[in-house]
Order: C-alpha cells, then sequence, then structure tokens
C-alpha cells in the first residue's frame, strides 16, 4: 500500500468526494476462505446474472399476448396455424432472430442451473450448520429466494404459451381453483375469468421480469450484504477459529477466482444451449385446451409437486354442501410446506434444544453433528421419492413395473425413506467420527510392518499431521443440556427451563440431537479439545464478552454418551 | 467493508470522526500490531520479521513465466473466439430449422470459448502468477458493546418521547387511519377478474349442439365409427377456437361393443353404444388423451387418474376423485352425434363450492 504514486487522478476525484479510500482499501483486504462447497451459492449468483442479461433480451422480441395470429413464419411445419401471438413470438425468437435460439436456450439452462445451484447451496449451509448464530436472517432469506425462484421459473416456463407451459399453466389453475373458500375466487382474479382467459400470458409476463425479479435482486443484495457484513464462515482447519478468517484476500485473488467462476459457469450453459435442446417449443405446438402431449416432463424443480401430486389418494370431503379437495391441497401444499417450514424453523428448534447461543464461524463437518445430518438426509429421501414419483411414468416403462405398483411404492417409500436414511445416516456418522476418534489415539496406519522382540507383528503408525487433527478435533460436541435429577433434592433440582412437559421433551430431543462419539481428551479437557492452541478458543463463545453463556450447562460440565 | 461505516456506531457517531477506524489492531494489512496478522503459510513461528502479505512475486518465477504464455493464448483465444461470433451472427441467416440449428452451433460454440479461454486463463493467472497467500483477519463480535445498546435505547426513547407519540389520541386516529389505507390496495384488485359465479357449473353444450371431430373440423355420424374401441375428441360445433370453452367442453366418444357398457353408465345417453365422456380430467384439469382399448381404461397422461370407460368412467386409480362426467347424446335430422343437453354435473377440477352433487362416479378401488 506504500505506493508512491498514491492515489491516481479517478482515485482523488472519487475520493475528494467520498471519503472511500479507507473503506474501499478494507474491502480489497477482505478474506475470503476457500473451500469447494463455497462456490455452490457463487453458481446460483452467477445463474442469476445470465438470467437477467439473457432476459433483457429476450423482452425485445417476446410478445406477452394470447391474441389470436395465423403463423406464416419460416417454421415450415406450424405454417398456417393459429396460436398466440406470445406462441408466435416464441418461435420468430428460436428462427428469425440470429443468435435468439441461443439465447433461450442459455436463458432456460441457466433457470435450470440457478435452481439446482440453489438446492445444492441449501443443502451445504444446512449440513455444515452455517446457519446457526449469527446468521439465521440469511438462511430465512435463502429460502424465500428459494420459493420465488421456483415461482419465477414456472412463470417463466409458461410464457411460450405452448402445449407443454399451457398444459403446466392448466394444472396451476386446476390447483388454485381446488384451494378452499377461496380458491374460485383467486383463479376467476389471476385468469381474469374462466381458464385461459386472454390475461395470463401479460399478467404472468409482468410478475417475470419485473416483480419478481426485482424481488430477487433485494433478497439477493441484503443476502450477500449480510454475508459481507458477518464474514465468511470457515471449514475447520490449523489456524481458523471463531474469531478469525483465514483465507485469501478479495483483492486481487477473490476477485481473479470468482471472476474465473464467472467465466466458467457461462462457458457451461453456453455449452449446454449449444448442444442440448431445451425447450423445443416448435415440437410441441400451441397451446390448446383439448390437446396434451404424452410423457411431458416439467422443469426439474416442479418435479416433487408433481410427484406429490400423483402419489395422493383421490381424498375430498363434502361439507354441508361444500367441497375440501384434499386430493389436491395436501400434496400441493404439505410436503412443499414441510420442507420449507421445517428449514425455516430448525435453526431456531436446534438453539431451543441445544441451548446454545453462542455465535458460530466454523463449520461443522456433517458427521460431527449426526442428528441433524441424519435429519437433512430424511428431507432430502422424502423430497427425492415425489421427485421420482414425479416422472413415475418414464420410470415404470424403463424399469417394466406397472405404473399402479410403482405409485403403491412410492406412497409407502414416502413415509419410509426418510426414516432409513434418517437412521442409516446417523449410523454413519457415528462410524466416521469413531474413525475420527481411532486417528487421532493411534495414527494413521503406514502399511509398515514390524516385528516386535517378542515375535509379534505390529503395523506402524504415524500420528496425524496437525492440519489433519485441526481438522479432527473440531468435534466439539453438541452442548447437552443438564440431565433433570428430579428425585434429588438440592443441586439435582432441574433448571426452570427442563420443568414441565415442553422441559422434558426438550431435554429428551437434545440427547438425541447432541449423540455422538466423544473426542479422545488429550489434556484432559472435557470439552473433547485435545488442545487448546494459543488463540483458538474454538469452543469459547466468541461473543462471551457482553454475549450470553449457554443457557443450561455447557459441554464441559457434562460427558457425552459414547454413542454405540 | 466489514468494518466499514459500522451500524454498531450509529448511535454515538453523532458526535465523531464516522470514519475514524477505532480498532485498527482488527484489521488486516494495518501496519502494526504485527501479531494480527500471520503469514500461515509457512513460517508460523517467526512474529518479529513479518514478511509482506502480499509478496510482489511470484513463488516460482519459471513457472510463472511458463504460466504467463499459456494464459496469454488463453486469452488470445478467447478473442478470436469473439470475433469469430460476431463472423458467424454477420455471415450465418437464420430462416428456417436447418439454418437455425447451423447459427446456433456456431454463435454458441464461439461463445463457449469466449468464456472457456477467459475462465481457463484467469485460473492459471490465479495459481500460477500469483503468489499463494493465506491471510488471517480478525472477527469483531457481532453484537453491540453494551454501551452502545444503552445509548441507542435512550436516543430511541428520548425520540419516542419528544415525538409525543404517547398521546393516545393521535396514536389511535394514526392507526384508524392506516387501515383503510392498507385496504385500498386490496380492493383496487377486485376488477382483476369477474365473480365466477355458477359458470364452473355449465359449458356451453346445448341440446341440438353437433359433436365436431378436433382437428378435422367435420361433424360425426354414428357409423363413421368403422369398429369398437375407437377414442376420438369431440368439441361443440361453433367453438373449435374458443379456448375458454374449450378448457371444459371438450369431450372424448368412444365405441363399444353392444352389450358391453354397464352402469353406472347412463344408457340413454348413449347412441348405438356410442358414450360421451367430459375429456377434462376431475383431478386438475389436463385433457385425458390416453384410452387403452383393452381394458378400457381412460388414462390421463398428467397424474395418471385411471377412469373405466365401461362403468359410467368412474375411477379405478389414482388422484382424480370423481368420475368424468357424461355427455347426453343424440343424433339429429341429418343423422349427425349431437348433444341432448349440457353436461349434467360440473366438469374439470374439484372447486369448494361444487358440493356433493358433483359426485356422481365411483371412487378408487
Ligand atoms: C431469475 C430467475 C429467472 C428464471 C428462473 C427464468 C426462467 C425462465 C424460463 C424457464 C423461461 C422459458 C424459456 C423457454 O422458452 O425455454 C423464461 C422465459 C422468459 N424470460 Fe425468464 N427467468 C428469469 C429471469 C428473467 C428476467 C430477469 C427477465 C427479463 C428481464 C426474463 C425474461 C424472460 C422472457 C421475456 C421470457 C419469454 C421468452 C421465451 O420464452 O423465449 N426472465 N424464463
Ligand atoms: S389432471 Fe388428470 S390426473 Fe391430474
Amino acid at each position: 500500500m506504500s505506493n508512491s504514486k498514491g492515489l491516481g487522478g479517478v482515485g482523488v476525484f472519487l475520493d475528494d468526494r467520498t471519503r472511500g479510500a479507507a473503506p474501499a482499501r478494507r474491502f480489497m483486504r477482505k478474506i475470503f476462505p476457500d473451500h469447494w462447497s463455497f462456490l455452490l451459492g457463487e453458481i446460483a449468483l452467477y445463474s442469476f446474472i445470465i438470467l437477467i442479461l439473457t432476459g433483457i433480451f429476450l423482452t425485445l422480441f417476446f410478445q406477452p399476448s394470447m391474441t389470436d395470429v395465423v403463423y406464416h413464419g419460416v417454421y415450415h411445419p406450424l405454417d398456417g396455424v393459429r396460436m398466440s401471438e406470445a406462441y408466435a413470438s416464441t418461435l420468430n425468437i428460436s428462427f428469425d432472430v440470429r443468435g435468439g435460439l441461443l439465447l433461450r436456450q442459455i436463458h432456460h439452462w441457466a433457470a435450470l442451473l440457478f435452481v439446482g445451484a440453489i438446492m445444492v447451496h441449501m443443502l451445504r449451509v444446512f449440513f455444515t450448520g452455517a446457519y446457526r448464530k449469527p446468521r439465521e436472517f440469511n438462511w430465512i432469506i435463502g429460502i424465500a429466494i428459494f420459493t420465488i425462484s421456483i415461482f419465477e421459473g414456472l412463470f417463466g416456463y409458461s410464457l411460450p404459451d405452448d402445449l407443454l407451459s399451457g398444459t403446466g399453466l392448466r394444472i396451476t389453475q386446476g390447483v388454485l381453483q381446488s384451494v378452499p373458500i377461496v380458491g374460485t375466487y383467486l383463479s376467476f382474479f389471476l385468469f381474469g375469468g374462466q381458464f385461459p382467459g386472454h390475461v395470463i400470458i401479460p399478467r404472468l409476463y409482468i410478475i417475470h421480469v419485473l416483480i419478481i425479479p426485482g424481488l430477487l435482486l433485494a433478497l439477493i443484495s441484503a443476502h450477500l450484504f449480510l454475508m459481507f457484513h458477518q464474514k465468511h464462515t470457515q471449514m475447520p482447519g490449523k489456524g481458523r477459529t471463531e474469531t478469525n478468517v483465514v483465507g485469501a484476500p478479495m483483492y486481487p485473488y477473490f476477485m481473479a477466482k470468482t471472476g474465473a467462476f464467472f467465466f466458467f459457469v457461462f462457458a457451461v450453459v453456453a455449452l449446454l444451449s449449444t448442444f442440448a435442446q431445451i425447450n423445443p417449443i416448435w415440437l410441441f405446438g400451441p397451446y390448446n385446451p383439448s390437446g396434451i402431449t404424452a410423457g411431458s416432463q416439467p422443469d426439474f424443480y416442479m418435479g416433487a409437486l408433481e410427484g406429490a401430486l400423483r402419489i395422493m389418494p383421490n381424498w375430498v370431503s363434502n361439507v354441508g354442501g361444500y367441497t375440501i379437495a384434499w386430493n389436491v391441497i395436501i400434496p400441493a401444499f404439505v410436503p412443499l410446506g414441510i420442507i420449507f417450514g421445517g428449514a425455516a424453523l430448525w435453526p431456531f428448534l436446534e438453539r431451543w434444544i441445544t441451548g446454545d447461543h453462542r455465535e458460530h464461524h466454523i463449520n461443522d463437518r456433517p458427521r460431527n453433528a449426526p442428528t441433524r445430518t441424519g435429519i437433512g438426509m430424511a428431507a432430502v429421501a422424502f423430497y427425492g421419492v415425489l421427485w421420482l414419483e414425479g416422472a413415475n411414468d418414464v420410470i415404470a416403462a424403463q424399469l417394466h413395473i406397472p405404473l399402479y405398483t410403482l405409485t403403491w411404492i412410492a406412497r409407502v417409500s414416502v413415509f419410509l425413506a426418510p426414516a432409513v436414511a434418517y437412521w442409516v445416516t446417523k449410523r454413519i456418522c457415528l462410524g466416521l467420527q469413531r474413525k475420527d476418534t481411532h486417528l487421532l489415539e493411534h495414527g494413521v496406519e503406514t502399511g509398515i510392518i514390524r516385528q516386535l522382540p517378542s515375535g509379534e507383528f505390529i503395523e506402524v503408525t504415524r500420528p496425524v499431521s496437525e492440519e489433519v487433527r485441526a481438522v479432527l478435533e473440531s468435534r466439539t460436541g453438541l452442548p447437552q443440556l443438564p440431565a433433570p435429577a428430579p428425585g434429588e433434592p438440592g443441586e439435582g433440582v432441574p433448571a426452570p427451563s427442563e420443568r414441565g412437559a415442553m422441559g422434558k421433551l426438550r431435554v429428551r430431543l437434545n440427547r438425541v440431537l447432541t449423540e455422538g462419539i466423544p473426542v479422545p481428551t488429550g489434556n484432559g479437557h472435557g470439552n473433547g479439545h485435545a488442545e487448546l492452541r494459543e488463540g483458538e478458543p474454538a469452543a469459547v463463545p466468541s461473543g462471551a464478552d457482553h454475549g450470553r453463556e449457554l443457557e443450561a450447562g455447557s459441554p464441559d460440565e457434562e460427558e457425552r454418551p459414547s454413542g454405540h | 467493508m466489514s468494518d466499514t461505516p459500522n451500524p454498531n456506531d450509529t448511535p454515538e457517531s453523532a458526535g465523531q470522526e464516522p470514519e475514524e477506524p477505532r480498532t485498527p489492531h482488527r484489521i488486516i494489512g494495518t501496519p502494526p500490531p504485527a501479531q494480527s496478522r500471520a503469514m500461515l503459510a509457512d513460517e508460523t513461528g517467526d512474529h518479529h520479521e513479518p514478511p509482506p502479505e502480499l509478496p510482489p512475486v511470484p513463488d516460482n518465477p519459471v513457472r510463472a513465466r511458463r504460466a504467463e504464455r499459456i494464459v496469454a493464448a488463453c486469452f488470445l483465444l478467447s478473442a478470436l473466439a469473439g470475433v469469430g461470433f460476431i463472423a458467424a451472427y454477420v455471415g450465418l441467416e437464420v430462416n428456417g430449422l436447418d439454418s437455425t440449428l447451423r447459427s446456433n452451433l456456431a454463435l454458441g460454440t464461439s461463445l463457449s470459448v469466449v468464456f472457456l479461454g477467459l475462465g481457463v486463463g484467469a485460473v492459471l493467472w490465479v495459481r500460477n502468477i500469483m503468489p499463494d497467500v493465506e491471510l488471517t483477519e480478525q472477527r469483531k463480535p457481532l453484537a453491540s458493546p453494551p454501551e452502545q445498546r444503552e445509548e441507542f435505547a435512550e436516543t430511541f426513547n428520548a425520540g419516542a418521547a419528544a415525538s409525543g407519540f404517547k398521546r393516545p389520541l393521535l396514536r389511535r386516529t394514526l392507526l384508524l387511519a392506516t387501515a383503510p389505507l392498507a385496504a385500498i390496495p386490496l380492493v383496487l384488485l377486485r376488477d382483476m377478474g369477474p365473480l365466477p359465479g355458477t359458470s364452473l357449473r355449465h359449458t356451453v353444450w346445448r341440446k341440438g349442439m353437433r359433436l365436431i371431430v378436433y382437428g378435422p373440423n367435420t361433424p360425426l355420424r354414428p357409423a363413421d365409427f368403422s369398429n369398437p374401441g375407437q377414442m376420438i375428441t369431440v368439441v361443440p360445433e361453433g367453438y373449435q377456437d374458443n379456448q375458454v370453452a374449450l378448457a371444459k367442453a371438450t369431450t372424448i366418444i368412444i365405441k363399444f361393443a353392444p352389450g358391453q357398457l354397464r352402469p353406472p353408465t347412463v344408457m340413454n345417453w348413449t347412441v348405438d353404444d356410442i358414450v360421451a365422456y367430459s375429456k377434462i380430467c376431475t383431478h386438475v384439469g389436463c385433457p385425458v388423451a390416453l384410452y387403452e382399448q383393452t381394458t378400457h381404461h381412460i388414462l390421463c397422461p398428467c397424474h395418471q387418474s385411471t377412469f373405466d370407460a365401461i362403468h359410467g368412467a368412474r375411477v379405478i386409480f389414482g388422484p382424480a376423485p370423481r368420475a368424468l362426467p357424461q355427455l347426453p347424446l343424440g343424433t339429429d335430422s341429418q343423422g349427425y352425434l349431437i348433444a341432448t343437453s349440457d353436461y349434467h354435473v360440473p366438469v374439470g377440477p374439484s372447486f369448494w363450492e361444487l358440493g356433493g352433487s358433483g359426485f356422481t362416479g365411483g371412487n378408487e378401488s
């Protein structure tokens, strides 16, 4: 920074007016920890930028109108066919505008990548516990971004008004119409009357190109601002503590790396759009409520909803002359409600169960929180079964299983698979913990066999490297609430928060959540931290100076159960 | 950024230099104190003479020189591909499927190479030319110190007191004023669409209306069915291009062998063993387009609701709760198939106001 030239002319001009030199300098020196999984959010961000860029191009040519026209364009198979202007203009984008097909396909592929990257990014955040205090806001913002993106994709996909997307819109309308009490009205207001009407495409258009992108932009900005302000989490490792960030500075390292990454994301999307055709709307034909293409699949992010609709038995109730369409409203709202609602509540639930009010900046390795990881995998299994069921006709045809049998299998697995996933994941995590403990205690097997004077053969082991040790020792375990000891008077009286039914439930949940294998205690520290190196208060609340201590008990007061 | 105009400072920043970095030791790169930063790459122990945070030379000058040439080649390739893109744009016409696909291939490939060249070049640059560093930045606790919270509360309360917001009359009338204001946007949405009324209960089918074959647009005589087992989609005459009408009125007709049809099919709504059902699935409204002759199953391709065409199109599998409504058929004086009335129950997906009378068919067995 002791550059003799100092600020250049532009810099002086700007700084004269903003006093920005110091903040800009800190910005350049902001530290970004490195881990491949931190790139997932970036994929989502860059796909979003690609979507905006290509979307603006598409708006220049797309006509959001349901007016009937007769097509006489360059795509001869549809010559003379009646269609909406929206569909005709999408044909024009594809066949008359140079680069139009490419940008349409880039837009669509980027949409898939966007939603896909968000999903995987969310899983990363969940499984590493990166949503914990102080990052709950960003977790909730992320869930909102995810939810809105799904609608954005659905609406965008509906714009070309082809037979496939029109069928999707029909399903959307059917679901809306089935909502109790207000459904009929919602549907009539949204569609300007009966389905399909003449206004839905222009309405979806303005939602797709203005309202939701605006919302997403605001939410993504908030997300990034908070991330910047709170600084990144980091994976456990040597020299990484709850009170520092270790990595490369923004300028020039992160800038160059993330720039490269943007180019890669764009290159991948461009390659896909060059070689993998997507949404060839000219093959589907214009929308017509009498027709349908068989075996058609929606975009992948609608798969779980589609599967939920397929899996559901045909329950309805008629009460006092009114109809409650359980067969539609349960699959439409319950499964995703469980996943989104559960995800939104989880950080607070976990905090209540563990009584852990500390800030967390070092991520958990998934194995070190077996119950959380198990719950996450249960959600993945639940979603996965629904998603697969969304393609049950394709799967049935491929595997030669009767369709109805497959649906019945899915009806059972949607309950069974999450339970199995939970149990198996937890066992695997505990197994991995045991392996880590073994590594810490006995070191790495070198493969060298030595004969002892006694004639016995042993394998030579060598202690794990410091880097590995730091990672292995990151397992601090989740805080355990003290066991209530109701019978004994005196010190055994449970803390107020452990009394009553809720308190008992809380302690029970706490026992499940904190299950784990103890870390070998190198120097007798009860908290499983073999060595606390200087300046590494990993298990100490970083906000301890004026933050709250653990609400009830701390890991040091209790022995953790030794698993199984 | 992290330590920039810190929201924590707000309460007291009024009387203070706003940009004064008050905790310089937390910021990496600030000259002293040296212990706030550490080169962790190798010489962790050496705290006395901290090396420069960002060494100005590459770790391996030989490798860097070689990398420089490769990176330059990547960027050059990218530039060439960019020119290629423009050339393909100018040179390749699009006027149909084949030419479009050719243009797409050329434009897409060149665009991909533009970005690949830039991406690969930038990564090699970072990896081989920029020195490998790992810096450490200290975190500040996110919570404000208690004094600042205190000061915030004081400032807030002072403002609240000065505003006179505690006066109940002001507060209540203000709240009262905002209540209708909040309702106005909702009220303004009212004209987005008409009220449903009973429109979901009817279709455009009327007594005497001919059945028109969807596609060829021709009326149909019972004799036009050469053999049993055929399923044909028909629409009401005069509404072939009316999407709103078709979304409810589209109908399928199936010809059976004599005596095949069974209750609850209404026999006197059939003509010559031809039966007509609504094509709009009672699940969420897809057209039920698939018919399996051997089993007489009508299948909805969307979520596989299956209806038994012989037994009044009752549901035998899937999420649809109601049988497909049956359209009463007859023939006109010229022998063409006509409807003898509208459907007797609402067609399509369930809705709140449907009620039990909409259910005439069986349930999943
Ligand atoms: C942020 C997330 C976005 C997603 C997930 C998304 C998704 C989609 C999808 C899946 C399609 C259908 C493409 C196809 O025909 O195959 C589409 C169409 C379209 N999108 Fe977007 N989009 C997004 C943002 C935008 C933005 C910001 C704009 C404009 C400013 C835009 C403008 C359009 C237009 C005009 C169409 C219709 C043209 C066509 O279908 O070819 N989109 N969008
Ligand atoms: S719309 Fe027919 S099964 Fe869903």
